[in-house]
């Protein structure tokens, strides 16, 4: 197959991918934009295939069939809660696939027609120094993200002292040996080079807590692309620079909206370490809030209020998600909608640990994708709302956000549940919220606590519903 | 017609020849000199590379923008399966003219981009299904 002619059908399989994106503008066209992300990684695939540069194809297809089969079977095995860290683990690997593919052009430049060992194009070495650091960063900081999400490290911010000096020293650094790199075209250079961007990328992460996830769950897609990019300018592959310009911007977009969600900037996530110790100084001391009255409350009570509302709007968060409750949930809510009471979600931008975790949770327990509203659709309702049913959100309700200037989370977009005539919080313990915010909220005139497990409370409630019908 | 006349006329003749060769000499090397501007610019693949960069950053964008909320988390996971593209690079790893270490490493990448791609498609399918079902 000609240049020129793999050229164009790269440049095919590029279009495909970006219909395969225009398609997920709505749900009805998402599936065959994900149709033809598919058919156009076929182009690519196939395309490269045929080109006369290839060969060892009993090695290719073991290796596809290896890998294409681990990544079936995850993919169809995994829960929907555990999402956010199975997406986390891709771009790991998208990140080590970077490093994997610029170090083989470092030992065979020829196979690449990037030049010969020891004299590769300088603009080359620069492209490869790039595709490595950035894919590097994305594979150990992609891998600190998966432990937290799965549990395996704490959630919580892990500072150490002169952090952000030894992260600046470490970027320094990166620079000077990608220069030295150009200079020498050193194979110990390649290497260190490698291993500092590795320990920047665990760094990085590392004191990110837990509820900035979908920010770096954001920002790491970004880099996984940023880095298939500078692994297309090395390999001069111009589907390879589109696709990873098209992530990259998806990813930037992404992170943007969730620090919006947030009213935070991205590099006061980036710095991390938010939720640690803020609450201490800056809020009233615990003990004299714990000494105000609250009002608890049964599922029973819930049930007879809900069942005697005219509508009611849900409030879910990451607690839906740790509880798998979202069943509960929607059994709860198809009972309601059959006594006549008019049920609707609200969606916060930065509910659950990925962007639009909570719709997929959802989606998954057959909630209809209308009665399913983002925050800004839906805030404005709240005041002529009967119940809102608050189950494992706190931050992101809480009324501090627009009162207290002196509040961490001053400024960030709330939903105005306290507008509701009642409020049911669903909560494990009265415990603040990943901000380390009191919620002023719990001890409101209107506010019923329930506490207890979601998914066992939710059950309570179908139960208190059942009897009483 | 006398000798002088001729080797007078001759002489012009001579001059003007020269005078045009000489032009036609400018000529070319001001010609050589805008193919080789003309013919620079394209064949650079950096800037070429760069200018499909920037362009596709900017379809990325305005594509992007119009994603609903909702479908958000099913976009990640389809990014992230596309970005495996990247195995591309890992099959010329593998070619005929790598060195042993060379076509391992990409032995390797092609089974990590690889799991991606399927895995990345199939979540992406499973959540949409969910989506879908549910209109």
């Amino acid at each position: 197959m000609s240049e020129s002619f793999s050229s164009f059908l790269y440049l095919v399989s590029s279009i495909c991918f970006i219909l395969g994106l225009k398609g997920f503008s709505s749900a009805a066209t998402s599936r065959s934009g994900n149709l033809y992300a598919i058919f156009g990684m076929s182009i690519a695939i196939l395309t490269t295939l045929l080109s006369p540069a290839v060969t060892h194809f009993q090695y290719i297809l073991l290796a596809v069939i290896i890998g294409g089969s681990i990544g079936t079977v995850l993919a169809k095995k995994i829960e929907m809660t555990a999402l956010p860290q199975l997406v986390a683990a891709f771009h790991s690997l998208v990140g080590l696939a970077a490093v994997l593919v610029a170090a083989a052009a470092f030992y065979s430049p020829q196979a690449f027609n990037i030049g010969t060992i020891q004299h590769i194009n300088t603009a080359s070495l620069f492209e490869m120094s790039l595709g490595v650091i950035i894919g590097s960063i994305t594979f150990t900081g992609s891998i600190v993200a998966f432990c937290k999400l799965q549990g395996l490290m704490s959630g919580k911010p892990l500072q150490f002292t002169k952090q952000h000096m030894i992260n600046a020293g470490l970027g320094l650094a990166l620079v000077v040996l990608t220069i030295i790199f150009m200079a020498t075209e050193s194979t110990f250079i390649f290497w260190t080079l490698t291993f500092v961007a590795l320990t920047l990328g665990f760094l990085l992460i590392l004191p990110i807590g837990g509820a900035d996830m979908p920010v770096v769950v954001s920002m790491l897609n970004s880099y996984s692309g940023w880095a298939a990019a500078g692994i297309g300018f090395t390999l001069n592959n111009h589907v390879l620079i589109i696709v990873g310009a098209l992530v990259g911007a998806s990813g930037a977009i992404l992170s943007h909206i969730m620090c919006k969600g947030m009213n935070r900037s991205i590099i006061n996530v980036i710095l991390g370490g938010f939720g640690s110790d803020v609450a201490a100084d800056v809020n009233m001391p615990a003990s004299a809030q714990s000494d105000k009255p609250i009002k608890s409350s049964g599922a029973e009570d819930a049930a007879y209020m809900m069942r005697n509302a005219q509508n009611i709007i849900i409030v879910p968060g990451y607690g839906m998600a740790v509880a798998q409750a979202q069943h509960a949930v929607r059994e709860m809510v198809d009972i309601l909608k059959n006594a006549g009471v008019r049920v609707r979600y609200a969606i916060h931008p930065v509910a659950g640990r990925m962007p639009g975790h909570m719709n997929v949770l959802l989606a998954e327990a057959n909630v209809p994708y209308d009665d399913v509203l983002e925050m800004d659709e839906i805030n404005s309702d709240f005041s002529t709302t009967d119940v809102a049913f608050v189950i494992g959100a706190n931050d992101i309700t809480n009324p501090a956000a627009k009162k207290d200037k002196a509040s961490p989370i001053y400024g960030m977009p709330i939903l105005d549940v306290e507008n509701a005539r009642t409020v049911f919080f669903v909560k494990r313990s009265l415990a603040s919220g990943y901000a380390g915010v009191d919620n002023e909220l719990f001890y409101s005139d209107n506010t019923m606590m329930v506490l207890g497990d979601a998914k066992k409370v939710c059950d309570d409630i179908i139960k208190a519903l059942k009897e009483s019908a | 017609m006398d000798l002088n006349a001729i080797t007078e006329r001759a002489t012009t003749i001579t001059a003007i020849a020269r005078e045009l060769m000489d032009e036609a000499k400018q000529l070319d090397t001001i010609t050589k000199k805008i193919i080789q501007a003309g013919g620079n610019i394209p064949q650079d693949p950096f800037v070429m590379g760069l200018t499909v960069f920037v362009l596709a950053c900017f379809v990325g964008y305005y594509v992007v923008w119009k994603v609903t909320p909702a479908l958000h988390s099913p976009l990640m996971s389809v990014t992230n399966a596309i970005s495996s593209v990247i195995i591309v690079g890992a099959l010329l790893a593998m070619g005929p003219s790598s060195s042993g270490i060379s076509a391992f490493l990409g032995f390797f990448a092609v089974i990590l981009a690889s799991i991606n791609i399927f895995g990345g498609f199939v979540v992406t399918q499973r959540m949409l299904r969910m989506f879908s079902k549910n209109k």
